[in-house]
């Protein structure tokens, strides 16, 4: 399986980002080699229907699990579709860190 | 002849300048007045009457299931976010959708069509002698306001005097109304809330080339802060409307200002001459 936590650079160590569809980076873990892999977004800047974009970039990269701080509702309605379940983080913690909680099960999920 | 009736903050007064102007002038020639606030359009308030309707209609991408191969050209195609394309199928988002028709082309299958979505209508009422209202009315939940604007401005063209009441703000329908004017009135109150947007809404027209010049309402002796502002920006001001319950009471049961009051009439008839000059490089 493949998690991505939303992260404000490019390494495990960097903080999590809260925004979903603004994340300047998306932190992907392929559970089977534990390797991390960081993918830019692309949309982080643009205007508007970040959501849905960035949630596309995730299904794109086959991504199954998102842990980040808040989704938009088109967001939200994207990744839901797109059968991507969503765990969210409130503290300011690394992404190494969230991906730690949410291995523990101590993250909410979103629905 | 298009006149913009603007003002950047809402609560101005736009739409009792634009329902005096258009009705002093109707009186002697034929006028359009097209109330491009299309949220919340208000001057129909002043003119009862049962209007015609058209409705205004956007298109929309309908996609089949059957012949989509799940490409995924048209959702990275579309700037706006409104297709994703899943394992499982498309998602539509209809509200993030600006109509350009472009999944439509790129789709390598044929899968896409449009279909007309109503959105909004335009209505129009003949207030006679010589006066035409044409409403904007955006359906509740609907966010496309520039299209019913279009259509509303549309439908009053060809008319050899037109008169905009905007939207408040400066933003896309206010563009969109302000567009090819020949001149802009923008209505402020001398409030540091009024300026500070009254200061955006100079810009924006001026960005867009139309020659403005200011009606300062709800005017009291002493504030001059508007006055100063004009005069800093070298803006005409076209009109000083005093602060007067009286004023406000009949605006408020929806009577006109111009129609109750020939003094009035007159100025507002000359607000207009005022406007047409500022339109000709005049003042």
């Amino acid at each position: 399986m493949r998690i991505c936590v939303t992260s404000k650079g490019t390494d495990p160590q960097d903080p999590v980002e809260e925004r979903f569809g603004r994340s300047p980076y998306f932190l992907i873990i392929d559970q089977k080699t534990g390797d991390w892999t960081a993918v830019t977004n692309p949309v982080a800047a643009e205007v508007g229907g970040v959501g849905p974009r960035a949630a596309q970039l995730l299904v794109d990269n086959g991504v199954s699990v998102v842990i980040t701080g808040n989704v938009g509702g088109n967001a939200r309605t994207a990744l839901e579709s797109a059968g991507i379940d969503v765990f969210l983080i409130r503290e300011s913690v690394t992404a190494a860190s969230a991906y730690e909680r949410y291995q523990k099960g101590s993250l909410q999920p979103l629905y | 002849m298009e006149i913009a009736v603007a003002s950047g903050k809402g609560g101005t007064g736009k739409s009792f300048v634009a329902a005096n102007i258009g009705y002093a002038i109707s009186r002697e020639r034929e006028t359009v007045l097209v109330d491009c606030d299309v949220e919340e359009p208000n001057l129909h308030l002043f003119f009862p009457g049962i209007p015609s309707s058209v409705p205004v209609t956007t298109r929309l991408p309908v996609i089949d299931e059957d012949s989509c191969t799940l490409c995924g050209k048209c959702a990275s195609f579309c700037r706006y976010g409104a297709l994703t394309v899943t394992q499982s199928g498309v998602l539509f988002l209809k509200d993030l959708c600006h109509s350009c028709g472009g999944c439509e082309i790129v789709c390598p299958s044929g899968a896409i069509s449009e279909e007309e979505s109503v959105i909004g209508r335009v209505d129009t009422l003949r207030i006679p002698p010589h006066l035409t209202l044409i409403s904007g009315i955006l359906n509740v939940g609907e966010i496309k306001s520039p299209t019913v604007i279009k259509a509303a401005r549309e439908a009053a063209s060809g008319s050899p005097l037109v008169i905009y009441d905007a939207a408040p703000g400066v933003t896309c329908p206010v563009v969109e109304t302000l567009s090819g004017c020949d001149v802009c009135i923008l209505v402020t109150e001398p409030t540091p809330f009024g300026l500070h947007d009254l200061d955006l809404a100079v810009q924006l027209a001026a960005l867009l080339g139309v020659p403005s010049g200011v009606v300062v309402n709800r005017s009291t002796p002493g504030a001059d802060e508007a006055l100063r502002f004009c005069e800093r920006h070298e803006l005409p001001v076209l009109l000083d409307i005093p602060f007067d319950r009286e004023i406000a009471r009949i605006h408020n049961r929806g009577g006109l200002l111009s129609q109750v009051d020939t003094a009035w009439a007159d100025t507002f008839r000359d607000l207009f001459y005022r406007a047409e000059a500022l339109s000709e490089g005049g003042l």
